[in-house]
């Protein structure tokens, strides 16, 4: 269990712009009639884009009745799952993934790089307003460790001044190139790969 | 070692491309109506004859699970939905198959649908896969083109229709039933059971649930034959099977081995061998961090399979293997998986809630020197009283590694946590100092 805080400064209003809600209406199609509730979580998505990153309570009041179902609903998903902002957040969303796997392989260097460049502590916007960092668990790309994530981007096979390059762009607002840092391609073992030559080679 | 013909993921790294037109070259989609007219008997029965057992943790013959779905649709509709919610720590498996493979999964989903008699599916990515759920939309996009799903599918007379559910970032919604709450738009709380799913599901119909690699080698079975797949590892343990190979090993690596492979040849084989050489071994987590650890004696002989594993008390799980070598501090390891765990439990039953946390405080201050030696027996005891007692496996899956660590480094926890367990008023450590014999020192 985790604690999710709500922001204290609140928006006044909120509502989809004309895009969104057609998406919207896209996503609720796919589900059953009268199952519209399916379609909160991709609401709370939409909500969060369009709002710099972060969802605030009116998002969540306007998703209920959208839905027709009670607010609370809506308040629960929102907490429950640990994706979605309930405080504003950097435009470059720094999320350093320091569980085993990548432990061992040096993330909390990476923990530091943030610490050093981007904030102090975690979850605070950094002084220039651009970027903020969390600590998260696991994000599924344990051979590629150590890797963080930028928004929806990978950056995988770091280390401490690759991350500090990262950091040198996105503070230029030039968006990183996501993917392996280390010149390997995908998941292959880099130096040693025996299998599936001839799709290499063809 | 298996052989490159022998390998169902041929574009594991994405040599060749994953459009639909490189997957057509692979021999995805060729036949694919043959195959369904066969029957929803005949398919079944060959999955069984195969021995394929599910590939996201449990191992549950597939087969069997398909014939549990009614034989017809009744008032409420069937589903199949797709488990991709590949969170257990050191596995990246599934990210592969819907990056590259996407038709394979495409197509194993319509044969599966067609085989449990689902008309719609459900495939539910982790939400931090978003670019991977882009790929497999933009996949499902061409397979909708081609009308080789929609309606009519590949002229089977059957219609078909894939969705994409994107989840949000909680490992509690692999489970399956916390993954039908979370569908169906709540907090991802895992249901009891029974009923089971595959009677009572996705708002409340019928519902079969099975993980992305299980699906995807399902059209290659079918192609080529029960036999062939039965014919590769040995028996109840067969076919093939991505291992994630993460951690202190020279190259990591995704490689897809022949089940029943030694652990030792698939390490220095694929990953280029441990950091520090195969002395410098410390454990190895065989199947994400669910599993119990294994110590290097046990390391040099294993075999990569289920019942292998269950042999030597622990789990192939999802063959994550995450290596962990000398110069590593196990107990720290641990410590930081308890943690992960601790985050992640849902809530929903006290043992699990509680004693996520107790494990995880427990287990830091072991790292650092400041428990007792009884305390090593009380950490077992807390495992024990989670395990078992919780509505889904979340429970044993956060207590075993615990386990794992006590039943194979007990040693050296006790090495490093020497205080007697009365007070050291030198020590200056106040949840070790007994309260009560403090006040006795007053009075």
């Amino acid at each position: 269990m985790n604690i999710k805080k709500i922001a204290k400064n609140q928006l006044k209003n909120f509502e989809f712009n004309k895009e969104n809600i057609e998406l919207a209406k896209k996503i609720i199609s796919n589900y059953p009639e009268e199952k519209q509730q399916s379609a909160v979580m991709a609401l709370l998505y939409l909500a969060q884009r369009q709002n710099y990153n972060w969802i605030p309570l009116v998002a969540m009041k306007y998703i209920a009745k959208f839905l027709d179902m009670p607010y609370i609903k809506v308040y629960e998903v929102a907490t429950f799952y640990s994706m979605y902002n309930l405080t504003p957040v950097g435009k470059y969303f720094f999320q350093v993934c320091t569980t085993t796997p990548c432990m061992i392989r040096g993330a909390y260097n990476l923990v530091n790089v943030c610490k050093k460049r981007i904030s102090e502590n975690e979850g605070e916007i950094s002084k220039d307003g651009n970027s903020s960092w969390i600590e998260v668990e696991c994000l599924g790309a344990c051979v590629n460790a150590p890797m963080i994530q930028i928004n929806e981007n990978y950056f995988e096979d770091l280390d401490p001044e690759k991350l500090e390059k990262i950091i040198d762009q996105t503070n230029q607002n030039e968006a990183p190139k996501p993917g392996s840092y280390r010149r390997r391609i995908n998941a292959e073992p880099e130096n040693s790969r025996k299998t599936l030559l001839g799709n290499k080679n063809a | 070692m298996l052989e490159d013909k022998d390998r169902i993921f041929q574009n594991l790294y994405n040599d060749a491309g994953a459009d639909i037109n490189s997957a057509l070259n692979r021999g995805d989609w060729k036949n694919t109506k043959d195959i369904c007219e066969k029957g929803r008997d005949w398919i079944i029965n060959e999955i069984k004859e195969s021995e394929l057992r599910g590939r996201g943790g449990a191992g549950f013959p597939t087969g069997l699970k398909w014939s549990f779905a009614p034989k017809e649709i009744g008032s409420r509709p069937h589903y199949l939905v797709i488990n991709a919610d590949e969170s257990e720590p050191g596995t990246c498996k599934d990210r592969d198959i819907l990056r590259f493979e996407p038709h394979k999964l495409i197509e194993g989903c319509l044969i599966a649908s067609y085989a449990v008699n689902a008309h719609k599916c459900y495939i539910y990515i982790r939400g931090e896969y978003f670019n991977e759920g882009q790929k497999l939309q933009k996949a499902i996009d061409e397979a909708y083109e081609k009308n080789f799903i929609g309606k009519n599918a590949s002229e089977l007379g059957w219609d078909f229709d894939i969705y994409i559910h994107y989840g949000a970032g909680a490992y509690i919604c692999g489970e399956e039933t916390a993954l039908l709450e979370s569908l169906e738009g709540k907090k991802g709380l895992p249901r009891l059971k029974p009923p089971f799913p595959a009677l009572i599901g996705l708002y409340g119909c019928p519902t079969i649930i099975n993980n992305v690699e299980t699906i995807a080698v399902v059209p290659t079975i079918l192609r080529r034959g029960a036999k062939w797949f039965a014919s590769l590892g040995r028996e109840k343990n067969t076919g093939t099977k991505i291992y994630c190979i993460s951690g202190n090993v020279n190259n990591p690596c995704n490689v897809e081995e022949v089940m029943g492979i030694p652990l030792k040849d698939l390490i220095e084989t694929h990953a280029g061998g441990v950091v520090g050489g195969w002395e410098n071994l410390k454990a190895v987590i065989p199947g994400g961090s669910s599993m119990p650890m294994l110590p290097k004696n046990i390391c040099d002989n294993i075999k990569m399979d289920f019942d292998a594993c269950v042999e030597n008390k622990t789990g192939l799980g999802t063959a994550g293997i995450i290596v962990i070598n000398k110069d590593q501090d196990i107990i720290k390891c641990m410590a930081r998986i308890a943690r992960f765990y601790k985050h992640e439990s849902c809530g929903q039953c006290t043992p699990c809630r509680e004693g996520s946390g107790w494990m995880w405080r427990m287990l830091e201050r072991m790292a650092i020197g400041e428990a007792t030696s009884e305390e090593v027996d009380m950490l077992m005891d807390v495992t024990k009283q989670i395990e078992g007692h919780t509505i889904c496996a979340f429970g044993e899956g956060s207590a075993w590694p615990v386990q794992g660590l006590i039943r194979h480094f007990k040693d050296e926890i006790i090495e490093r946590n020497k205080f007697d367990p009365v007070i050291k008023k030198s020590k200056n450590i106040p949840y070790l100092v007994d309260q009560h014999l403090l006040e006795k020192d007053n009075v």
